[in-house]
């Protein structure tokens, strides 16, 4: 029979390791499944993790790297914040769409006026938006200690139907001739989120990013109020004790999570996407909640799984026009990373032996 | 010679690092009532789970009345009347008596039979109980009556005890011991585990001393020194915690008319507590567990707020003060909970000296963290209270027990507290350790610290407190200077023996 054993104390060696492990297990099951699927599966996953990077379109690729993995990066960190204290915002969807009516609504309300400050307002503006979505459950959750896992996901519903709202009414293009959706930001350049360098897909949002990374980073190792996180997820008990204001850190967590997917949602709309309309979100926050634990929770570990989560966007979508691969074998792909990868998990906290039967 | 009734013969069990049982062999005689003593970590448990047939061992045989016995299961233990009353009880609270123990018997009778079978066992050995009251009611001491009846019901030639008397008032021993011998006087064996030596030498026939899971020898506890056993136990000579003269100071800690709600669903509420204790003394609180230890313990820490006069260090008000306020201040607190309360399990000793160190240390800087102060002051507590560990990159949950326990305690200690509250600051600590901790609070008391010691262990606030009080059902009694007490009038303090009375043997 084998048996777990709990280690003394968490293996570094695995905690750093089980991601690379997760990721190979995925490549040989995904394997199967394409093989079964009628593909050959070494051209698949080849086509997914290969041509982005270097095949004869990277050029193109590249760029959209850094366009798909920086929403996820930037939500994900907040995320972790929240889930290293065990507050679970799963809505940060709602609160990317709402940061980015606030961000556009924000920018539109001065059109066509020409000025440098209307963009950093919008930026605020999404920041807010996402903030004041996140309060919702933060706010009943400390008032009258809802879930806040149910309330912020019903948000995200909620959210979905005032997206579809302003893109038919508020927002609306009067210039649009009767279609849905507002004007295209990226033809208002105050208000334009431009790549930084032509043609490398570098635009705020990403250098928002990676400022997220080094901010989450000096918080959570060098910040009392990142030790208190900790703490909390931890031993909640001995948080109290140490101290801290549990009420106060669900506000923190959640409302930190709930601006940076407001921040991510606003350079979408100003950048990639132009526009707010009826079909903005495509899951961004909800892929988020996996970059952040395919990160360990770990600001560098999620930089890291935002760029491999993007690449498997890309390559999947590569596969599905260049392979003919459904895209929901690409989406089962993506789950079975987050599968193995806390199925493996349980290898750092936990080692296998092999053990005679023996009621303990 | 006769038979012994159960004989151990060469027991050895091993765990992947120890080795919990080595060679272990002794007897128990018909009717005998015999001690098992050792410190923590001894191998106790381990032996009497063997017995039981919860573990097997490695190698060695027993034998019953002169038959080979390997029981695989606790089951075919039971059916060879071994029977086992655990430390830790495992009742159903929103279950009645007579449903609790149908629970843990193979084939039930009717309801109505077993109540009144349980009537009669209870009536004969002085244990009233009434079959259907629900157990969420009964207390600490009611409860064990609970798991005995659900022993005796089955008639066993061996019954096990596990520290059976950690949750009682000493009247409630008293009436447990009455039993204990009425059991005896009619031919059950009873193996009794403790490491209280005075409840043994008043108590059983012969004593097997282990240590370090091997067996260090023999002796009958009436003819043998409680001092004499405490060393066998530990392997060396015992340093009795020293208490010098002291003069107290002003009160440096006044609660009065302190009335909270437990947090908790199951807790106790405290009930107008009033105490004073002044620079330098020892306030000692007794009581059995669950009567408001935790809710006291969370009010002076700061972790349940209250009206800001109830509690006044040095004069001012810090009853809605919070846990990083009263720190500041110098009011200080250990509590019961190592892991999960006291320390974070699965963080290293470093973060954990940060969790309370923080504020007094001057471990953070405008919120940024010093972590090498940090590191420095994690590797002090190491040193100075002697914690067996590589080193404070360690997580807290690879300590054992005890030495978390010094880890802990020393943290709080070495912050130089005006006011330390200590919640079991010895509980599961082998002896030397718990005579270090203790030195450690003197020491502390003698540079003028007021200390408030709530334990369980009343050996233990004889030993170290200047007064004492007692909590019973969150309330506490008024305090006495502890010279000259003696045990009736704590236990009295405590609340008796809660409607328990003696065995008409």
């Amino acid at each position: 029979m084998i048996v777990l054993e709990k280690r003394p104390q968490p293996s570094k060696a695995w905690s750093y390791a089980t991601p690379l492990v997760a990721v190979i297990a995925t490549m040989i099951f995904g394997g199967i499944l394409f093989a079964l699927l009628g593909k050959n599966p070494v051209e698949a996953i080849g086509t997914i993790f290969w041509e982005p990077l270097f095949g004869e379109f990277a050029f193109y690729y590249r760029p959209q790297l850094l366009v798909k993995g920086a929403p996820l990066v930037l939500i994900a960190i907040g995320l972790s914040l929240g889930f290293r204290a065990g507050i679970w915002n799963i809505g940060a969807e709602g609160q990317y769409i709402m940061g980015a009516i606030f961000g556009a609504g924000a920018g539109l309300a001065f059109y066509p006026l020409d000025a440098w400050y209307i963009f950093p307002i919008m930026v605020l503006a999404g920041a807010f938006g996402g903030w004041l979505w996140a309060m919702i459950p933060a706010f009943l959750k400390v008032r009258f200690g809802t879930n806040e896992i149910l309330v912020s996901l019903m948000l995200v519903y909620v959210a979905e139907q005032f997206l579809a709202s302003v893109s038919l009414g508020l927002l609306k293009n009067p210039e649009g001739f009767g279609f849905p959706g507002s004007r295209n930001l990226q033809s208002y350049e105050s208000a334009h989120n431009a790549e930084l360098i032509a043609g490398s897909g570098m635009h705020w949002g990403v250098v928002a990013a990676f400022i997220a990374v080094i901010f989450s980073y000096v918080l959570l190792n060098r910040h009392m109020l990142g030790f208190h996180i900790r703490l909390t997820g931890e031993a909640p008990r001995a948080a109290k004790f140490a101290g801290v204001n549990p009420a106060r850190l669900i506000l923190f967590c959640l409302g930190i999570s709930g601006a940076l997917a407001g921040l991510a949602g606003m350079f979408e709309v100003t950048g990639p996407s132009g526009q707010v309309s009826i079909d903005f979100n495509v899951g961004y926050g909800f892929t988020a909640i996996i970059v952040a634990f395919l990160g360990r929770l770990h600001p560098v570990g999620i930089l890291l799984a935002g760029g491999l989560m993007a690449l498997t966007y890309i390559g999947g979508e590569i596969a599905q026009s260049q392979l003919g691969l459904p895209a929901a074998a690409i989406q089962v792909f993506q789950g079975m990373l987050l599968f193995f990868l806390l199925a493996f998990d349980l290898l750092t906290n936990y080692r296998i032996r092999a053990a005679r039967s023996e009621v303990a | 010679m006769t038979t012994p009734l159960l004989s151990l013969q060469g027991l050895t069990k091993a765990y992947p690092g120890v080795v919990a049982n080595d060679q272990v062999s002794f007897d128990i005689g018909e009717g005998e009532v015999h001690a098992l003593l050792g410190e923590n970590g001894a191998g106790k448990s381990t032996l009497v789970k063997m017995i039981y047939g919860l573990v097997k061992p490695d190698s060695g045989t027993m034998l019953l009345r002169g038959q080979a016995f390997a029981p695989p299961e606790p089951r075919a233990a039971r059916a060879d009347g071994i029977a086992m009353v655990f430390q830790h009880f495992s009742l159903f609270d929103a279950l009645n008596v007579a449903e609790n123990i149908a629970l843990g018997m193979e084939n039930p009778p009717p309801m109505g039979d077993l109540a009144s079978r349980i009537r009669e066992v209870s009536e004969t050995y002085g244990l009233p109980l009434d079959p259907f009251r629900i157990v969420g009611d009964l207390s600490a001491g009611e409860r064990q009556r609970v798991e005995i009846i659900r022993c005796l019901l089955q008639d066993p030639k061996l019954l096990i005890m596990d520290e059976p008397t950690s949750v009682l008032t000493p009247q409630e021993v008293d009436i447990l011991f009455e039993t204990l011998n009425k059991l005896r006087s009619e031919g059950t064996s009873i193996l009794y585990i403790s490491h209280k030596l005075e409840e043994i030498r008043t108590l059983c026939d012969h004593a097997t001393i282990l240590r370090l899971g091997q067996n260090v020898g023999e002796c009958i506890p009436a003819e043998t020194s409680a001092r004499d056993m405490a060393e066998m136990m530990v392997g060396s000579t015992l340093q009795t915690p020293e208490r010098s003269g002291r003069e107290f100071g002003e009160v440096a800690l006044d609660v009065s008319g302190l009335s909270v709600p437990s947090p908790s669903e199951f807790g106790t509420a405290l009930k107008n507590v009033h105490m004073t204790v002044r620079k330098g003394e020892v306030l000692g609180i007794g009581g059995v567990a669950g009567n408001g230890q935790d809710e006291l313990l969370g009010v002076l820490s700061g972790e349940i707020p209250t009206a800001a006069d109830a509690i006044k260090f040095n004069g001012q008000a810090i009853g809605k003060k919070g846990p990083t306020a009263r720190r500041k201040l110098g009011v200080l607190t250990a509590p019961e909970e190592r892991l999960g309360h006291a320390a974070a399990p699965d963080m290293s000793l470093t973060e954990n000296a940060l969790l309370t160190g923080s504020v007094r240390e001057g471990l953070e800087s405008n919120g940024f963290l010093k972590w090498n102060e940090t590191k420095g002051f994690a590797e002090k507590i190491i040193e100075e209270f002697d914690v067996r560990t590589p080193g404070p990159e360690n997580a807290a949950r690879s300590l054992s027990g005890g030495n978390l326990q010094k880890f802990v305690i020393g943290r709080e200690v070495l912050q130089n507290p005006d006011v330390l509250v200590v919640n079991q600051p010895t509980w599961g600590v082998d002896a030397a350790a718990a005579a270090s901790i203790r030195q450690a609070i003197l020491d502390l008391a003698a540079k003028g610290t007021a200390v408030v010691c709530i334990s369980q262990d009343l050996d233990e606030l004889m030993e170290i407190s200047d007064s004492f009080a007692a909590l019973n059902e969150g309330r506490l009694s008024a305090p006495r200077t502890t010279i000259g007490l003696t045990v009736d009038e704590i236990g009295l303090m405590m609340g008796g023996a809660h409607g328990m009375e003696v065995a008409h043997v």
